[in-house]
């Protein structure tokens, strides 16, 4: 895919959901945190102190961006726009795919950084602690996330999937 | 001179990490406890007492070994964690515990005859008298080797040695001063072989403008500074760009982003007489494990059916997407 057509693609999103209002998707995520936290206690344990700060995920080709706060006893994930963001320990940027992949064990985070696909800002030591212990988590939260939706969600997952095929790829090598 | 199929061993910093690597082909995976008996002490990394049970019962259920890595140096009078860990290895039924300190090797081989130890690369042993010194010492089966010989001097000492070779193949290569190495000690006062690793997060800082250019900083210290699209590197001393009077460019003083990969020289290793053929990268997520495990599998697996395999496309998980023989090839460093 030539570039220009695959950075088109890329912040297509942004620009579809730019009028979003944030209160809609506010119980959505709420939902989704509190569903992983609850299933996957083993995240916050490897957490350590970090489990406590507050983490900017920001998917760059999205026009908001959301601040989890992992604590186990009052998890939150929150929506905000970039230029009202409350104070945060640290911030993670890169595409909304990139990000997915990441999470989802497809994608190598130190690649990313190589490559400068992935952005990490203020506190290093807990963005690399939570990167470890997303990376611990077998499984897809992606599907996780889906399921909540029920098929609703896993037909959403499943479009944006089919744009990441056609996008880029993982590293994998058939071991065949 | 035939080839005797080598043994292929993997990095596993979570358990998740472990099945990816065992999945994946490797025969053993190497792993260590969440403290300080292990010299990769990372914050989110490495297994508690429970996992690191179900992480040796999942590999030798689908036939591969662990190796525990105890190889840090206990500190005067604090040596019951690294007793308990080496007990605790013991009874898990570990395949083998890597050890670095004399005073581990030591009570491990007093205490336990039978269980089988291999030398860290953090104890430096570089010359078959100071190998055959641990061997003797401490009944020591395998040593892995610094990153700083020649395949012809690996074959030397080989067949000057009772013990078998353990020899790194890819990932991270700094300056290879392994295990006394002071750098980050220096600019933050953690100890790389002691605390953490070299920079440890606590003491790196990101700083990207609003062009996209990339600063990284250990502490006080700029290590390298990018421009906006050029690959970047770990903020690591070693491999820092810097800037001096006597040059008009800041340049790697020491060594430049780069990553080890060690494929052309498989068949070379191998004809060698190196037993175990070994994948850095504990950090790494299970994309790089699954990766990387996969391919030197299907490459090992290829040069002892007598095939040439041809194994790309790890280019994209390499430092600063940039590969190197290394000291393998011929390096000296400055």
């Amino acid at each position: 895919m030539n570039p220009s057509r695959k950075s088109k693609i890329q912040n297509l999103p942004r620009i579809l959901f730019a009028p979003l209002p944030l209160p809609v998707i506010e119980p959505i995520l709420s939902k989704v945190v509190r569903t992983i936290s609850h299933n996957r206690p083993e995240l916050t344990n490897r957490l350590g102190v970090h489990k406590y700060k507050s983490f900017v995920i920001d998917p760059i080709n999205m026009p908001f961006v959301l601040l989890l706060q992992p604590n186990p006893d009052d998890p939150s994930l929150k929506a905000y726009r970039r230029n009202r963001l409350p104070p945060f320990d640290a911030r993670i940027a890169g595409t909304l795919l990139t990000l997915l992949d990441m999470v989802d064990g497809k994608l190598d985070g130190d690649a990313l950084f190589f490559t400068r696909d992935l952005i990490v800002e203020g506190d290093t030591e807990a963005v690399v602690c939570l990167r470890n212990a997303l990376d611990d988590i077998e499984g897809s939260i992606a599907n996780d996330i889906a399921d909540i939706f029920k098929t609703p969600g896993r037909a959403a997952l499943a479009a944006v999937r089919r744009i990441k095929g056609e996008q880029q790829g993982s590293y994998e090598h058939d071991p065949a | 001179m035939s080839m005797i199929q080598p043994e292929l061993v993997c990095p596993a910093g979570t358990p998740a990490s472990l099945r990816t690597a065992v999945d994946a082909g490797a025969d053993a995976v190497y792993c260590g406890f969440q403290n300080a008996t292990n010299a990769r002490n990372f914050s989110g990394l490495n297994f508690t007492t429970t996992e690191m049970r179900g992480g040796v019962d999942y590999a030798h259920d689908k036939g591969a070994k662990v190796l525990l890595a105890i190889n840090t140096f206990p500190p005067g009078g604090k040596t019951d964690l690294w007793k308990i860990a080496v007990d605790d290895g013991v009874r898990f039924g570990v395949d083998a515990l890597i050890v670095a300190d004399i005073g581990v090797a030591e009570y491990a081989s007093h205490n336990h005859p039978d269980q089988r130890l291999h030398l860290s690369v953090q104890a430096g042993a570089s010359s078959a008298e100071a190998i055959q010194y641990y061997c003797d010492s401490f009944n020591i089966k395998r040593v892995v080797l610094p990153r700083i010989l020649t395949v012809k001097e690996i074959k030397a000492i080989h067949d000057e040695i009772p013990c078998e070779i353990e020899a790194f193949i890819f990932g991270n290569i700094g300056m290879m001063a392994e295990g006394r190495c002071s750098l980050t000690n220096y600019i933050t006062g953690v100890s790389t072989n002691m605390d953490d690793i070299c920079s440890p997060a606590s003491h790196v800082k990101y700083e990207e403008d609003k062009a996209r250019n990339l600063t990284t900083k250990l502490g006080d210290f700029t290590v390298d500074c990018f421009n906006c699209g050029e690959n970047a590197g770990y903020p690591t001393v070693c491999k820092g760009r810097y800037l001096v009077d006597h040059r008009e460019e800041p340049y790697y003083a020491f060594e430049e982003p780069v990553s080890l990969n060690l494929t052309s020289l498989l068949p070379d290793l191998m004809q060698a007489g190196v037993t175990a053929l070994k994948i850095e990268g504990r950090q790494r997520s299970r994309a790089y494990v699954r990766a990387v495990v996969s391919a030197f599998r299907k490459a090992v697996d290829g040069y002892m059916a007598g095939e040439n395999p041809e194994l790309s496309g790890l280019l994209a998980l390499t430092e600063g997407h940039r590969e190197t023989s290394g000291a393998f090839g011929g390096k000296r460093w400055r």
